[in-house]
């Protein structure tokens, strides 16, 4: 099957703005800004079923529209501030295929009135930020962003914004406050971006292959975008493959495809004769999927969709996933994801901060075999008590890994404490 | 002076915002060109620019970890040991990476050429061991990396910093 958002790997070249072109670049925008009124292109939008592919999974289309029309400007952030770790998605998307993604952002900017549109860039991606910029500066060449695009009144400007090295500003409020030259740190919700977002104006905030998908749905129409994927979790996504597999790597597939087909079909299995463990399918915060005898075929042939996942006790989240095989144990795997979460908080809410320092302590001291049942009781506790206390969603990940190895793989922490 | 260094790229950068503030963080890359870090004098400069305490541009410093107040090495090596790298052997990696440069995590080689360091997740998964150079205020990926491209990389940054 042609991918439909990592097409670079069909057609060699198309970071080159003209084999864009050739290959039926500006196409949608065209349509959209000659044919559509906007609310057109946000109904088409909603009808395609289009989720967010940062993690959270809601709605693009319904999203556009809690922006108020009586408060303008509007704008457009794009968050490509990708940093979970196991993700690499956005990151091919931006090297391969620019000038799509770039067609999306202007696609949105037009959907809901915004004239100025940032793209949130990772300091670590600087040379792509580097490349997006160029491509920007060639669309505005060659009209496809400025002022009276395509003959009309219609004033598009993109301009990029480079982080500096901070998970927490891929939270969309932490990112807005980080675009306004502030410390990344989430704001209290409501009011909610949608209605008080960059500099105080209605805001929708994007990852960038969700707004990848956009040309493809509005030039061919929603009902050819929900050919793929399932009727809940329409269209394709791409799943960001790593750990132990023979293949890791960035994959396009249909939501919905199995874990079997994933893993084995396209990463390869897994290599040096080892034996598949544990699952985290949403990076560093999932829940751990513990994969075993018992289990295997069910946890197999699920499939990985917003829904299904949940059913065998995690979250698709951004699809990274985390493949771990039977050399390793939690102990170690919980240790190494709250090594970064602790590194990665904020501070500004105390559970996540001094949760996850003594987190840090805990998994540390466990690891080390340092520690006795008392401890693994203590770490579930403080992971408890870190849950669904902060403004945003950041403490809630980093116990996710903590609170469902404990549960979930008992004999890891039953050797390290000596209670096997 | 970054005002009379680098009028040019400051109007830029001004341009592109509808609030001053915004700036903060490219004016903060600017000044980490020169020396990869960010001097005391260009924080209130940049205070200065934006009307703001120097204490708040010194608390962006603080927070963002590609943002440094002291001189480190020429290039500062940054490897990621988060869970998919470390699955990968990404800690192993490290560890021989310390013993080949004869220095420790956070340590700079003896000539002030390399400056050692552990990072987060660097969006480089499927192709670890990976680092990133920071240099200046540029960044550099290198992707399935051994130790053996590692030390002749290194030996080729030494060459060009020699002549």
């Amino acid at each position: 099957m042609a991918h439909l958002l990592l097409r670079h790997r069909d057609i060699p070249g198309l970071n080159n703005i003209e084999v864009y072109k050739q290959n039926g670049g500006f196409r949608a925008l065209e349509k959209a800004v000659t044919t559509m009124q906007p609310k057109q292109v946000m109904e088409e939008v909603k009808a395609s079923g289009l989720r967010g592919r940062g993690g959270a999974g809601f709605p693009t289309g319904i999203k556009w529209s809690f922006l108020p029309d009586t408060i303008w400007p509007h704008y457009v952030v794009c968050n490509a501030d990708e940093s979970e770790p196991g993700t690499f998605k956005d990151r091919e998307i931006m090297e391969g295929n620019p000038y799509q993604f770039l067609e999306g952002v202007a696609l949105a900017c037009y959907a809901v009135g915004a004239t100025e549109g940032y793209i949130y860039i990772r300091g670590e991606y600087y040379p792509i930020a580097k490349q997006i910029e160029a491509c920007i500066a060639e669309m505005e060449k060659q009209g496809y962003l400025g002022d009276k695009l395509f003959g009309t009144a219609t004033s598009i400007r993109l301009k990029t914004h480079l982080g500096a090295g901070a998970y927490i500003c891929g939270e969309e409020t932490a990112l807005l406050e980080s675009l306004e030259g502030k410390r990344g740190q989430p704001r209290l919700r409501p009011p909610f971006p949608a209605v008080v977002g960059l500099y105080g104006k209605p805001t929708v905030i994007n990852n960038v292959e969700t707004l990848t998908n956009l040309p493809f749905i509005v030039e061919h129409g929603a009902p050819a975008f929900r050919e793929f994927g399932t009727e809940k979790s329409p269209g394709v996504k791409i799943f960001s493959l790593s750990g132990n597999v023979e293949r890791p790597g960035n994959y396009e597939l249909p939501l919905g495809t199995t874990f079997r087909e994933l893993i084995f079909t396209h990463g390869g299995g897994i290599p040096n004769g080892r034996k598949l463990r544990a699952i985290m399918p949403a990076g560093a915060s999932s829940s751990i999927i513990r994969v075993d005898e018992t289990n295997f075929d069910k946890v197999m042939d699920t499939p990985m969709d917003y829904e299904n996942v949940q059913s065998v006790g995690s979250l698709l989240g951004s699809a990274s996933v985390i493949v771990i095989d039977d050399s390793h144990t939690m102990d170690w795997v919980i240790k190494k994801t709250i090594d970064f979460f602790q590194h990665e908080s904020c501070g500004k809410c105390t559970p996540c901060r001094d949760g996850n320092y003594w987190m840090k302590h805990l998994t540390t001291r466990i690891h080390a075999g340092k520690a006795s049942a008392a401890d693994v009781k203590l770490l579930d506790s403080v992971a408890a008590q870190v849950y669904g206390k902060c403004l945003c969603a950041l403490g809630d990940f980093s116990t996710m890994a903590v609170r469902s190895a404990i549960e979930r793989f008992p004999e890891d922490f039953a050797k390290v404490t000596g209670k096997s | 002076m970054l005002a009379e260094k680098y009028p040019r790229e400051i109007q830029a950068i001004f341009a592109k915002y509808p609030v001053k503030r915004s700036a903060v963080m490219p004016l903060l890359y600017l000044a980490q060109r020169e020396e990869g870090y960010i001097k005391k004098e260009s924080m209130q400069e940049i205070a200065d620019m934006l009307e703001l305490d120097v204490t708040e541009v010194a608390a962006i410093v603080g927070f963002y970890t590609m943002y440094h107040d002291e001189k480190a090495g020429k290039y500062r090596m940054q490897v990621c040991t988060d869970l998919p790298c470390a699955l990968r052997g990404a800690d192993l990696f490290l560890e021989s990476l310390c013993e080949n440069l004869g220095i420790r995590v956070g340590e700079t080689t003896p000539d002030g050429l390399i400056t050692l360091e552990e990072v987060k997740c660097l969006g480089g998964c499927h192709r670890a061991p990976l680092f990133q150079i920071q240099e200046s205020d540029t960044v550099t990926f290198h992707e399935n990396m051994t130790v053996e491209k590692t030390m002749e990389l290194v030996e080729a940054l030494r060459k060009t910093v020699n002549t």
